[in-house]
């Protein structure tokens, strides 16, 4: 029970950002979720999208680098402790983290934390045993 | 006061000059058709024999060497002494293929020494002056070619070699240094850094030599002015000697060619064509003095003039212009060799594409080199660290090749500008080249 997220890269250049943006406004592309990691010369937009392999498709014309990565996205409850609390049964389960950001939606009361670890597997059984779950690709759409 | 270390040589009438050419010639060339296997086979190819060279004006019939040579020959095929004749060897950076392995015995070392104390004496110094040499030590030629030619003047040496600027300066002020010998970027910066430490009154510098990489004349002036010195080219190569094959005078109108040892040509790149005084092309050297690795008819790839016209220092030496571009495309960064071939070799290796740009600028009178890589699919991923980490290979990895530090800039593909379907490899923004 993963998610695709988009990764590309991009030049740490004034505009360079806006012009990816443009690319997928174009397109029509709706993004759910947004992350960027940036170093001295470049950063690396990551993204999570209703239609993983159509954006890419589109990112591989416009000339991008990009990459689909499978990512755990998970529900919590919109309130303080909740994001805690799940770093804690990873932490406990011995998971490492990667990255990881937040989205809110159109639900009320909820939020998702997008979490890129090394084993997804391993995340979502412990995950799971306490009761969390991730959600999948075609949920994300109606969220 | 014109200074000279040899004047009975420096100021010989260009009669005497030509006889000492043509003498040490035509023993130099019958030495290495002997002596040299592959001098012996190059000669036979094109048909030339010891007995075919009389004087300096059948020079021309000679062959041409040229790097790719020295290369196959590495590393003893050139030799012209047996080794135990030999006391030293200098290496130009780079690995092999592009690094220079040049021989000495301690007579060459003596004639080279000789070679520098003349450049000093022409930057005016004497037994009582204290020679600063930031020129790098070991293998580099810059630190151990001053300091002999320091050591020949009497001059009581400080052999700082480079880094430590701070150190630099300390024994700059305590010792009274009054000749600065390193490169034009490292005095620029030495300046700059003794004037934010305002010790701009405790330094007794006259006079700089500097060599090693190409300047401009504003960088002269700005150098000069700011250390209320008067700023001597020098020129050289490993090949050769080192520095020293040719030195500027009080006049600063060109740089004297040493050429009771040296004979300086000036060919057409294309053709191989001598060309007369006054016109440009590229520098050829022949080594007619020295014994373990006297190199005949060097191409250096310096594109430069030769000039005859009386100085009016009173040496009768030949005149060069400072090198105004290359026949090839090396770059001098940092006084180092670049070969953009030698950044393509570790982009490969790496695992990289072939397509980069080199961008060479100077900042504050420091060279910079910059390397822009297109990112691929291949070298992608979404953990940044990940991308950071092959980056810092890469950096780790040109810095083992060339010898300095070189910035790598990952860029979106195809956004390397492309000239008829032909990558433009190399900027250089630091327009050294003037004339």
């Amino acid at each position: 029970m993963t998610v695709k997220q988009i990764s590309v890269f991009v030049e740490n250049k004034a505009g360079k950002l806006a012009e990816l943006t443009d690319h997928l406004q174009q397109h029509k592309i709706d993004m759910r979720a947004l992350s960027i990691a940036e170093t001295q010369d470049f950063g690396i937009v990551r993204m999570i999208v209703d239609d993983a392999y159509q954006t890419s498709c589109i990112l591989k014309e416009a000339g991008y680098v990009s990459s689909i990565t499978p990512v755990l996205a998970v529900e919590i409850p919109d309130e303080p402790g909740s994001l805690s609390q799940i770093l804690k049964i990873l932490g406990d389960g011995g998971v490492n983290l990667d990255y990881m950001y937040a989205f809110l939606t159109r639900k009320k009361d909820t939020a998702y934390m997008v979490l890129r670890v090394a084993d997804n597997e391993r995340a979502l059984e412990i995950l799971g045993k306490k009761g969390i779950h991730a959600i999948s690709q075609d949920q994300l759409a109606v969220s | 006061m014109e200074h000279y270390y040899q004047p009975e040589i420096e100021c010989a009438s260009r009669e005497q000059i030509q006889a000492w050419q043509d003498e040490r010639l035509v023993k130099t060339v019958k030495r290495v058709y002997e002596n040299v296997e592959f001098y012996r086979k190059r000669m036979d190819e094109k048909g030339v024999k010891p007995q075919d060279i009389q004087s300096v004006k059948d020079l021309h019939k000679l062959p041409f060497l040229t790097k790719d040579d020295l290369r196959d020959a590495y590393p003893y095929g050139l030799l012209a002494e047996p080794l135990e004749n030999c006391v030293r060897i200098q290496s130009t950076s780079g690995t092999t293929g592009r690094r220079v392995v040049a021989f000495y015995t301690q007579h060459d070392i003596d004639l080279w020494d000789e070679c520098c104390a003349r450049a000093i004496a022409a930057a005016g110094g004497t037994a009582q002056d204290v020679v600063h040499v930031c020129y790098g030590y070991g293998l580099f030629t810059g630190g151990p070619g001053l300091n002999g030619g320091s050591h020949k003047i009497g001059s009581l040496t400080l052999p700082m070699s480079s880094g430590n600027t701070e150190r630099q300066i300390q024994f700059m002020c305590d010792l009274g240094a009054t000749i600065l010998c390193c490169t034009p970027s490292y005095a620029a910066y030495l300046a700059e850094s003794i004037h934010e430490r305002g010790l701009r009154d405790k330094i007794k510098l006259k006079a700089g030599i500097f060599g090693a990489e190409a300047w401009t004349e504003e960088m002269r002036h700005d150098i000069e002015e700011k250390l209320g010195i008067k700023a001597f080219d020098i020129y050289g190569l490993t090949e050769i000697s080192g520095p020293g094959v040719s030195f500027e005078c009080s006049s600063q109108t060109g740089m004297h060619v040493n050429e009771d040892h040296f004979i300086a040509e000036v060919i057409n790149p294309e053709t191989g064509e001598v060309l007369p005084d006054g016109e440009k092309g590229e520098l050829v050297f022949t080594c007619i003095t020295k014994e373990a690795f006297p190199l005949i008819r060097y191409r250096t790839r310096d594109i430069c003039i030769l000039s005859h016209e009386k100085c009016s220092c009173g040496r009768t030496h030949v005149k060069m212009t400072k090198p105004l571009g290359r026949s090839d495309d090396m770059l001098i960064v940092k006084g180092v060799n670049v070969f953009p071939s030698q950044i393509e070799t570790v982009l490969l290796n790496q695992g990289y594409p072939a397509n980069y740009q080199i961008i060479v600028s100077r900042e504050n009178n420091s060279d910079a080199i910059e390397v822009q890589v297109e990112m691929t699919p291949e070298m992608f991923s979404d953990n940044a660290a990940v991308v950071t980490e092959r980056e810092k290979k890469l950096v780790a990895a040109l810095k083992a090749m060339l010898g300095i530090y070189v910035k790598v800039t990952l860029v979106n593909p195809k956004s390397i500008a492309r000239s008829e379907g032909k990558a433009v490899r190399v900027i250089d923004h630091r327009n050294l080249y003037q004339g």
